[in-house]
This record gives C-alpha cells, structure tokens and sequence, in this order.
C-alpha cells in the first residue's frame, strides 16, 4: 500500500516539475525578446523619436511620422470595423443563437479569424488600391479593420453568450421587449468583456506589416492625407531594419520597442477591465 | 381533479395541455387560481410544476419548440390567444426566479427599469415608486443609503427581495414565484416567507416550492403535480392532513419525490 502512495507523490512531483519547466521555456522566449527590444531600442528612444520624420540615411530623425499614420490607421480599422463586428456579433449570440445560419456565419468568420493577414491584404489591394490607382492611408485602414472584424465578432459572440439566459427571461418577465433587453441588460452585462475584446484585436492590428504592405504602403514623409500612401511603423521597422545603415536600424529597434510597449499596456489595460469586471 | 376556490378566480386553467417538442409535459390541467391568495404548486422534479408556472406569463413563448394548448383564463381572457400582446400580460402577472437574478445596474435603476417599459414619469414619481417598492419587498431599509449601488453587490437573500421588489414596482396582478427561497439560506428564506403573507393582500400569488413546509407554511391552497398530472388541489390544510389521493399522501409523508 504505502509503495501506491509513495507512486503517486514521484508521479506528481514529475508532472508538476515537467510543468514548470515548459513555463518557463515559454516565458524564456518572451523575455528574452523583451529584452533584445530593450537592449537595441533603448539607444535611439527619446524625445526626437515622437517629434522628428523618419530621416534619410546617416541623418539623425524619429519616427513620427510613422507613429501618428499607424494611428491613423489603427483608429480607421477601429472605426470601421468595431461597429460591424458589434452588430454582428450580437446577431450571433443574441437572434441567430443555435440556429443554422448562426453556425454557418460563425464557421466563416472563423475561416476569416484564421486567414493569413497578407491575403487579406491582397484582397484590399485588389479591391481600394487598383480603384483608386495608388497605395493609401484608407486602404490600409481598412485592411486593417478586416483583421480585427473577426476578432470583434467572436469576441462579442463569446460575451454575451456568457450572460445567462436567466437574466434575458427576467427581463423578458417584466414585460421588456427583446431589443431593450439586449440594449439595457445584455450588453451592460458583457460590456467590459466586449471592450477587451475590442482592445486585444487593437493590439493584434497595430502590429500588423503584412496587410499594410500592399495597401498604405509606407511614406518618409509626414502626410495625414487618407487618399495618399501612408507611414506607419510595422513597415517603417521592416525597411530599416532590413537596411546597411545603423541610424535606419538603430531606429527600427527602437519602434518596435515602443510597439511592444504599447501592446503590452493595451493587455494590461484590458486585464485590469476584466478585473474590474469580476469584482 | 379540478378545485373551485373563491367565487372568482384570478385564473382558470382548462384542459391545458404542454409539449416540449415531443415530449408531453403537461396534461389536461384543470384548475382555479383564487384572487389575492396564494397558491402552491408541490412534487417531486420534473412533475411540470414549474412549466405550469411559466404558461401563467407565457414565458414560454420564447423558445420556438413549446407549445401550450387548452385555454388559460385570466380574468376571463385567454392569455393563449395570438392576439394576447405578451409585454402588455408581462406588466400583469410579474415573475420572480429561482436564482436572483439582478440586473448589472444600480439598485435604483434595476426597479425603474421594469416600471420605465410600461410608465412614463418624472424623477420625484419614480423615485417614490422605487421606494414603495423597496418597502413592499422589506429591502429599503437596508439599502436605502446605498440606491446608486450595483444590486449585483448585494447578498443573495437581498437580491432576491429586489427581484421581488422589481416585480411588484410595475403593478402587477398576479405574482409568479418559482422556487423563490430555494437557493436561500435559512433567514433569507424566512424574510422572503414573511414577504409572500404580507404580499398576499394586495397580490394573487402562485409560489412552486420543492419544500413541502414551506407550502404549508404560506399557502392558502395546493396543488400536488406528478408526471405532469394535476394529482390533487385543494385547500391547503386539507391537503396536508387529510390527502384524498393516496400518490399525494406518499409524497407528503416523505415516502418519495
């Protein structure tokens, strides 16, 4: 008996220790990428950064210009896209429920949740860019939202599934009909998990190089101009880094430093919504 | 068995019959609701007690595979016709829950919001509207410094009385209660007690209860259910200590359900 005891606490102490050691594998990647960023990127981060364009070759400059057009883009993608995924969503969880059209238009937007970004991307050049003749701010913007609508959907889905259908016939019982039931109970209900939703596709999108190469392209000059090719910092990292000259690289370190660092605040915002949530 | 209470009946139920898709859940229920009492329905799980509660608003009605068939009369009207309006028969017969189920809003603003879908009023209206509510439900002094507090963040004995409260907020006739003190603890549960006697003077009450005293305890009449059959109804005392039906004598006597 006591040697069935004795296996179960080596088979356990395995298991866990196993566990650990894959956690840490794992968080061991993701520091020591935060840390390269840091190393390299700390050098060329100061004020100049956010104030000065992306300069030519050997010249000292920023990358403000490609902060503020992903920005841009970031909030056209929001814009455009938060709306739509919202609406449907809540057509998903809240009127298509378990019926057929509900499964089938969930099963593509897990096909569009998966695909790869560039096709989405080709998909935007095929369509805004051959139309309008040139790379611009708005074909990149709404590539962009074609990324995070899936996400948005899902998430919206997801939330206010989660509500319990307890609550939607309570206030069913007091005589409320059913869009006021959504508007006033559900969604209070799933609004934070919905607005994380929302924050973590931000974060996914403004990482994106792939659907911003064949649409906004990139710009070395300051431009606000939707119709005119646009900045922005994926692509801007790409380039520079991928070029012989220290300043240009010096720089990309730095953005995607600064990428990092705001993705990593958008996270911790949206664990802090949920927490608030919860209590 | 069909049971006559009072002179006139809030409800009548005739020859109701329920299906859940194919399964036949309730059949051919007779039986009168008698005005400002309460009434109880008792038995063991899945005896249709419950599902004959939710025809009384028709609750039902939302999931596309429940039909019910037969005429359920409320003063006189049958609440099963097309033609009943069901937000308008909602304000009528009010419904509370077995699990509280409080809005993710303020105190104040979970009572206002059944009474906004039915009234319009000014400020200093619903504010006396939300008090008589809370007062009726023997929650306002307990929450009455704290109206602009989530009622999510009350115990769940008090979320249970503003479910109550909420409910009779919009002036309802009848009072639906499915198991309202089953997820209690034991002082909850007689608060809410306490709550049905005094509510029975204003209120036609119908309350299913899985809890054989706590029937005893607040109703004026009962009804036993099993397998979706109206075994026995009658006044409650009668039934208690002197069951005509021999399946209603086992359950009460704790020999199953």
């Amino acid at each position: 008996m006591d040697l069935r005891y004795l296996r179960r606490r080596v088979t356990n102490v395995f298991n866990l220790g196993m566990a650990v050691l894959t956690t840490l594998l794992g968080l061991f990647w993701l520091f020591w990428i935060l840390y390269t960023t840091a190393r390299y990127g700390y050098h060329s981060l100061g004020l100049r950064l956010f104030t000065q364009d992306t300069p030519p070759p050997g010249a000292p400059g920023g990358l403000r210009n490609a902060f503020v057009g992903s920005l841009i883009m970031i909030g056209v993608g929001i814009v455009v896209g938060t709306p739509i995924g919202v609406l449907a969503g809540t057509y998903l969880a809240e009127f298509a429920g378990r019926k057929r059209i509900g499964e089938i238009v969930r099963f593509f937007n897990d096909i569009l949740l998966s695909a790869p970004s560039i096709v989405l991307g080709l998909f935007v050049y095929s369509v805004v860019v051959t139309t309008m003749g040139n790379f611009s701010g708005l074909a990149g913007g709404l590539a962009l939202a074609i990324v995070l609508l899936p996400v948005v959907v899902r998430t919206t889905d997801e939330m206010l599934r989660l509500v319990p259908s307890t609550m939607r016939e309570a206030a069913m019982a007091l005589g409320s009909p059913y869009w006021r039931v959504v508007l006033q109970v559900t969604y209070r209900a799933a609004r934070s998990g919905i607005l994380t939703g929302v924050l973590l596709g931000v974060a996914r999108i403004s990482g994106e190089t792939a659907p911003l190469l064949f649409t906004a392209l990139n710009d070395q000059f300051w431009s606000t101009n939707l119709a005119r090719p646009m900045a922005n910092v994926p692509v801007t990292i790409f380039q520079f880094a991928m070029s012989p000259y220290s300043g240009w690289q010096h720089l990309a370190w730095a953005g995607a430093l600064v990428a990092t660092l705001a993705v990593l605040g958008l996270s911790i915002f949206s664990r802090f919504l949920i927490r608030q949530r919860n209590n | 068995m069909s049971g006559t209470a009072s002179p006139e009946p809030k409800i009548s139920v005739r020859n109701l019959n329920f299906h859940y898709g194919k399964f036949h859940a309730l059949k051919d229920i007779n039986l009168d609701i008698a005005t400002r009492e309460v009434t109880a329905f008792i038995g063991p799980s899945g005896c249709g007690k419950s599902t004959l509660l939710r025809v009384f608003n028709r609750m039902y009605a939302l999931y596309p595979n429940q039909v019910a068939t037969g005429e359920v009369l409320l003063d006189k009207q049958n609440i099963l016709d097309r033609r009943q309006d069901l937000h308008r028969l909602r304000s009528r017969v009010g419904m509370v829950f077995q699990k509280p189920t409080p809005f993710p809003m303020t105190i104040y603003e979970n009572i206002a919001f059944g009474v906004r879908l039915h009234e319009h009023m000014g400020k200093g209206a619903m504010d006396d509207r939300v008090e008589a509510a809370l007062r009726q439900a023997a929650l306002w002094d307990e929450v009455k410094d704290k109206l602009r507090q989530s009622g999510m963040r009350l115990s769940g004995g008090q979320q249970q009385r503003l479910c109550i409260a909420r409910a009779i907020a919009v002036k309802p006739e009848v009072l639906l209660l499915d198991e309202p003190a089953s997820a209690l603890d034991p002082i909850s549960t007689l608060k809410i007690e306490e709550l049905i006697y005094e509510l029975r003077q204003n209120y036609t009450i119908v309350i299913v209860t899985h809890n054989m005293q706590q029937a005893a305890r607040v109703s004026d009449y009962t009804a036993f259910m099993y397998l979706g059959e109206m075994v026995e109804f009658g006044d409650t005392n009668a039934i208690f200590t002197n069951p005509s039906q021999k399946q209603t004598e086992d359950y009460i006597t704790g020999r199953y359900g």
